[in-house]
């Protein structure tokens, strides 16, 4: 397979400028589309695609854009594209390659996909650790506004779009599409209640968009060698490709793009290559810090969205993060749920107070002082905190995701650390 | 003196010209004032490290916002520091690939070396060590970012080099 999303990266080498974006095809989709392809046109062939978005939930691109209402007689005013370039999910590191060394591919999906729900103003909403992106990405668009790729009329279209790059000022919570919008109006980065959709009421109660960085990437290519060509890129059910990751302590941590669909053993063993001498395989977080444990059983599932969701996990990022048989799982889970009560951003009580109560138990267990009727009130966490519906986002359900899938299959470590009255794996790493 | 004077005559004894200037500029795009507040934040902490009561005092005004808000909206983010920092913030990655990786005891070394632990700035006023949510490097894992720099890989080694000669964190 060619790779399609990674074709000007090469990490450590310099990043993708103008010049060299459009030597190797780039604006191709964007030329394309702006001599002839209406924004209907447009979206009938991302919605074709069957793309399906990569932040993590895998909602299908061409369906999320169909709810922008697009009568603009019904509607007057702004409508807005924003990226979400938030990346945080514990274990992911897959949209900083595409930024840092490809700026201008999502710069060229960002104009055509707002271009397809009739945008006229875009963000790149971008956490503000990514120095080195925040950096490239504002000099792409330098060289997109002399080159009349942004601004008043785009290529002699008449369509107009201007585009931003906004650093964010911090926190996990951001990455959820109704707080990224809170925040980029300068408030609180609390969830709102949904409906209203952002589709129908966003940013400033306009309709607005929000993609993830590798969702919005694929668009050009899509746009430029259509939906079939992209269908036939996944060796699945799922179409394109897609940015794989392994962290952990195997032999090559890394991130590559493969085929959607390919198979978890692929990844790890040709990929990662496999285990670090003397580790053997426990068990993985397929897609990310909000995913549920999968282990040597399901190797051989392919990278798909519902293939994994049947697995009883979910795809997420697609970055996955391995824990190796001398790390302790409880250890891990831990360190995990710690991460979710920190980010929590208070709006809820579940999730305000659920989460540091069961950081406490699980505190208490890793460090010996943990009791049996402590894995029922784990239960009773999980049972009550992680149903969608008791908290007022996603944040806390994805936080019960790793903790009730490792009392799943690692209960026996729970269960030796509170007959033992330690830790058995301490091993320098602590709690 | 009209009370919009005034309020200017209040805020420009705090707020530079530069300063009022860029916020004006990101005001350019967004349809109310208070939908300036964080970028405001950012710039006034670009230029002085840090986000002080009077400052804080000063952008709720110019925003037309109550200094009550503002706080809530400063304090919710954590790149956004009330307290001063030292020259330099240190983003100690804690997640967990760096966990799984060993970051606890590399964490350790560090406090050791410059004698702070989270929310602690240097004697010399050099560093602010604080944690940080992943930091998307997890290929590269233990990692944490000195000021601008992010530094990856970190064992006991990188730390000593990095922080025993009075060095600081350019290297990866």
């Amino acid at each position: 397979m060619g790779k399609v999303l990674t074709r000007n990266i090469e990490p450590g080498k310099a990043p993708t400028d103008m010049a060299a974006y459009e030597a190797n095809g780039g604006y191709q989709g964007l030329r394309k589309a702006m001599s002839g392809m209406s924004p209907q046109d447009c979206r009938e062939v991302v919605s074709a695609s069957n793309l399906r978005g990569r932040g993590g939930a895998g909602f299908p691109t061409g369906m999320k854009w169909s709810f922008v209402p697009m009568d603009d007689k019904c509607t007057p005013g702004h409508k807005y594209l924003v990226c979400n370039a938030d990346e945080m999910e514990p274990g992911a590191f897959k949209d900083r390659l595409l930024m840092e060394y490809d700026p201008h591919q999502l710069i060229e999906g960002m104009i055509l996909s707002a271009y397809c729900i009739g945008a006229d103003i875009s963000y790149i909403f971008i956490r503000g650790e990514y120095i080195v992106a925040i950096e490239r990405l504002r000099k792409a668009l330098e060289e997109c506004y002399a080159k009349g790729y942004l601004g008043k009329n785009i290529l002699g279209s008449g369509y107009k779009l201007e585009m931003y790059v906004h650093p964010s000022a911090g926190r996990y919570i951001c990455g959820e599409e109704t707080a990224l919008i809170n925040a980029l109006e300068g408030k609180r980065a609390n969830p709102r209640a949904k409906p209203p959709f952002p589709q129908v009421s966003g940013l400033w109660g306009r309709p607005t968009i929000v993609n993830n960085v590798e969702t919005l990437c694929n668009i050009p290519h899509i746009i430029d060698r259509g939906a079939d060509w992209f269908k036939s890129l996944g060796v699945g059910e799922d179409a394109g490709t897609k940015l794989f990751g392994v962290s952990g302590r195997v032999k090559n941590p890394g991130c590559w793009e493969l085929p959607m669909g390919t198979p978890i053993r692929e990844i790890l063993e040709n990929h990662a290559g496999g285990m670090q001498d003397g580790l053997q395989l426990k068990g993985f977080l397929p897609g990310g810090g909000s995913t549920d444990f999968l282990t040597s059983d399901h190797l051989d599932l392919a990278m798909d969205y519902n293939v994994i969701g049947k697995a009883g996990s979910r795809m997420g990022t697609g970055t996955m993060i391995i824990l190796d048989d001398q790390t302790c799982p409880v250890g891990m889970v831990l360190n995990l749920i710690r991460f979710f009560a920190h980010e929590s951003c208070g709006f809820c009580t579940p999730c305000r107070d659920g989460l540091p109560w069961t950081r406490q138990v699980l505190e208490d267990i890793e460090q010996g002082r943990g009791k049996v009727e402590d894995l029922d009130t784990l239960e009773y966490q999980i049972n009550y905190i992680g149903a969608i519906g008791n908290t007022h986002c996603a944040l806390a359900p994805g936080a019960m995701e790793p903790l009730q899938s490792a009392l799943k299959y690692f209960r026996e470590d729970f269960e030796r650390h509170i007959s033992g009255g330690c830790c058995p794996y301490h091993s320098g790493r602590g709690a | 003196m009209s009370n919009a004077k005034m309020i200017q005559s209040d805020v420009s004894s705090v707020l530079t010209l530069q300063e009022m200037a860029e916020i004006d500029h990101e005001l350019e795009h967004i349809p109310y004032k208070s939908g300036a507040a964080i970028d405001a934040l950012k710039i006034i902490q670009a230029g002085r490290g840090w986000v002080s009561d009077e400052c804080l005092q000063a952008i709720a005004k110019y925003l037309g916002m109550s200094s009550e808000e503002l706080e809530g909206v400063a304090t919710f983010y954590n790149l956004i520091y009330r307290r001063p920092v030292g020259e330099k913030v240190i983003l100690f990655c804690d997640s967990v690939s760096c966990w799984i990786s060993g970051c606890d005891s590399v964490k350790q070394t560090l406090s050791d070396t410059l004698g702070v632990d989270y929310g602690e700035t240097t004697k010399d006023n050099r560093y602010t060590l604080l944690p940080v949510p992943c930091l998307g490097a997890c290929d590269r894992a233990p990692v944490m970012m000195v000021g601008d720099d992010l530094v990856t890989h970190l064992d006991d080694n990188k730390i000593n080099e990095l922080f025993s000669a009075g060095k600081t964190g350019d290297q990866s």
